[in-house]
């Protein structure tokens, strides 16, 4: 390890970290206003989450043997709800393996909420109402995401086989062909192509997903076709949130680890254990609810106008 | 040989891409939340000095370049090769040929140090250090007294280099210049 010279100072200046605390103030305000609780819950998990390419980070010297940092609260909070906890949301501190970039840092802050009752447009306006407050920007639109295939790749996702799709993929990123799975077609298309065109458009949801994307989201059927309930928002192309209409059915949960797993298998990595608490949890019943997680320090990048993560965080992972 | 993984890449990492040797200039991770993570990397291919773009799936990797920069003095030309020597004691010499050494032989002054890139043990690229002192061989006669005003003109140094000098400048002068900007900077001090 090397140690440059001036490596202990913080990357974000003071200023940066006043703003910080003020959003947190702001957060804390927004939600209290409107009754919903704080919580907070474990950081150090028995389970780690099984989506294919979200990577645990795995501790040694605990439990009965390893446990793991939580990408994200999403099964704590469930448990929570499905004990029912009414509505609740949590600024907590979160943990991804290998990612690390502009936008990206391996630990970082996700204000995550639920709101049982709501479905995914009323969840919609709300998520509009607090980045609007905090931003000052205009209301989000809201773009099909099977419409934004279409005009800004040429592809459709529902209608098009698997080399189509793998062609404009490989055209837009220049990957050759044979490394693009149909599953990488799709987020290179809208890393490469369609997120740089939302750049140049205010602030944008993108929503109802391909079926095959809709990781804990449930599937639904929309002007006869089926999609899953999940949205997105992007402010100047950098995405911001990720939402449901929650997944409640145990016996679909369950299956979608199975699938999960299979997946990871194919991509070479590690199985995770599926969360049986959860899936408890959900036997027992989750209430008909709306979640969305969303990158309080893209938020804060944003709202001061930084171009790089680290410029907001007080020791970026490089620091750290 | 070595290789390197995608979450490895930095500025300044040498590797090897459709059969040449790269530095890699700029490494963007891009991922979409639940997605399949890749990573733009802009590269400078070393043999042709060409900037290219790729993209990688995230944790793809690359093998290493046997690739090294190394400091040598200039010895000799042959007039096809052009001779350096290691500055670490051991005498050892490579030969450059005209594509390595391309602009930078006009900057070739014996004894001086250089900075050898070395590609499986042969020389792929020379390049000058920031500031050498050369010898005047032909420039305009000079005008007396005139050390304060404007104005310029061309000087051939011994290396064969032109640059622009003040019009004081007399043949036989030893200049100091930025061989980055191709000017001089000031009379040497010799």
């Amino acid at each position: 390890m090397t140690v440059q010279g001036d490596d202990w100072r913080p990357a974000a200046s003071l200023e940066r970290l006043r703003a910080r605390a003020a959003l947190l103030a702001s957060v804390r305000a927004f939600f209290s206003a409107r009754g919903v609780l704080e919580v907070e819950t474990p950081v150090l998990g028995r389970f780690g989450v099984s989506e294919p390419h979200l990577h645990s980070v795995s501790v040694t010297s605990v439990f009965d043997g390893e446990g793991f940092l939580q990408t994200s609260p999403e099964y704590h909070m469930k448990r929570l709800l499905a004990a029912g906890s009414g509505p609740i949301y949590q600024i907590a501190r979160v943990f991804r393996g290998d990612e690390q970039g502009g936008r990206h840092n391996p630990e970082f802050s996700l204000l995550e909420w639920y709101r049982p009752g709501f479905g995914m447009e009323q969840l919609m306006e709300e998520v509009a109402d607090l980045v609007v407050g905090v931003l000052g920007c205009e209301r989000p639109s809201v773009r099909d995401c099977r419409e934004l295939y279409r005009t800004l790749a040429d592809v459709d996702p529902w209608e098009d086989g698997d080399a189509e799709l793998v062609e404009a993929a490989s055209e837009f990123s220049g990957v050759v062909q044979e490394q693009i799975s149909r599953g990488d077609a799709l987020d290179l298309l809208m890393s490469f192509c369609i997120e740089p065109a939302l750049a140049e458009q205010g602030p944008v949801f993108v929503v109802n997903y391909p079926p095959e994307q809709a990781a804990l989201a449930r599937r639904d059927l929309h002007q006869g076709y089926t999609v899953a309930r999940r949205f997105e928002l992007y402010v100047q192309g950098l995405e911001l949130c990720n939402g449901y209409q929650e997944l409640a059915d145990a016996k679909e949960q369950r299956e979608r680890f199975a699938e999960d797993n299979r997946l990871r298998q194919s991509l070479e990595r590690r199985p995770m254990e599926a969360d049986s608490r959860l899936i408890a949890a959900l036997s027992h019943g989750l209430p008909e609810c709306s979640g969305v997680a969303l990158g309080l320090d893209r938020l804060l990048m944003l709202l001061v106008g930084a171009s790089s993560i680290s410029e907001v965080l007080a020791f970026p992972a490089d620091r750290a | 040989m070595a290789s390197y993984s995608t979450n490895e890449f930095r500025g300044g990492l040498k590797v090897m891409l459709d059969g040449d040797p790269c530095v890699i200039l700029e490494n963007e991770f891009v991922k979409p939340g639940k997605g399949q993570a890749f990573n733009r990397v802009k590269l400078r291919n070393l043999n042709t000095n060409r900037v290219w773009e790729r993209t990688f799936k995230s944790g793809e990797s690359l093998e290493a370049a046997d690739v090294m920069d190394l400091d040598m003095e200039y010895v000799y030309s042959d007039g096809e090769f052009w001779h350096f020597m290691k500055t670490d004691g051991s005498f050892e010499q490579f030969a450059a040929d005209e594509k390595a050494v391309g602009d930078c032989v006009k900057w070739l002054k014996e004894q001086e140090v250089y900075s050898v890139t070395l590609y499986n043990g042969a020389p792929l690229n020379v390049s000058p250090p920031n500031f050498v002192e050369l010898e005047v061989v032909d420039t305009d006669p000079g005008l007396k007294g005139d050390t304060a005003q404007g104005g310029s003109k061309p000087a051939t140094l011994s290396t064969g280099a032109v640059v622009n000098v003040p019009l004081f400048i007399e043949v036989g002068e030893l200049l100091r210049v930025d061989t980055r900007k191709n000017e001089y900077v000031a009379r040497a001090k010799g």
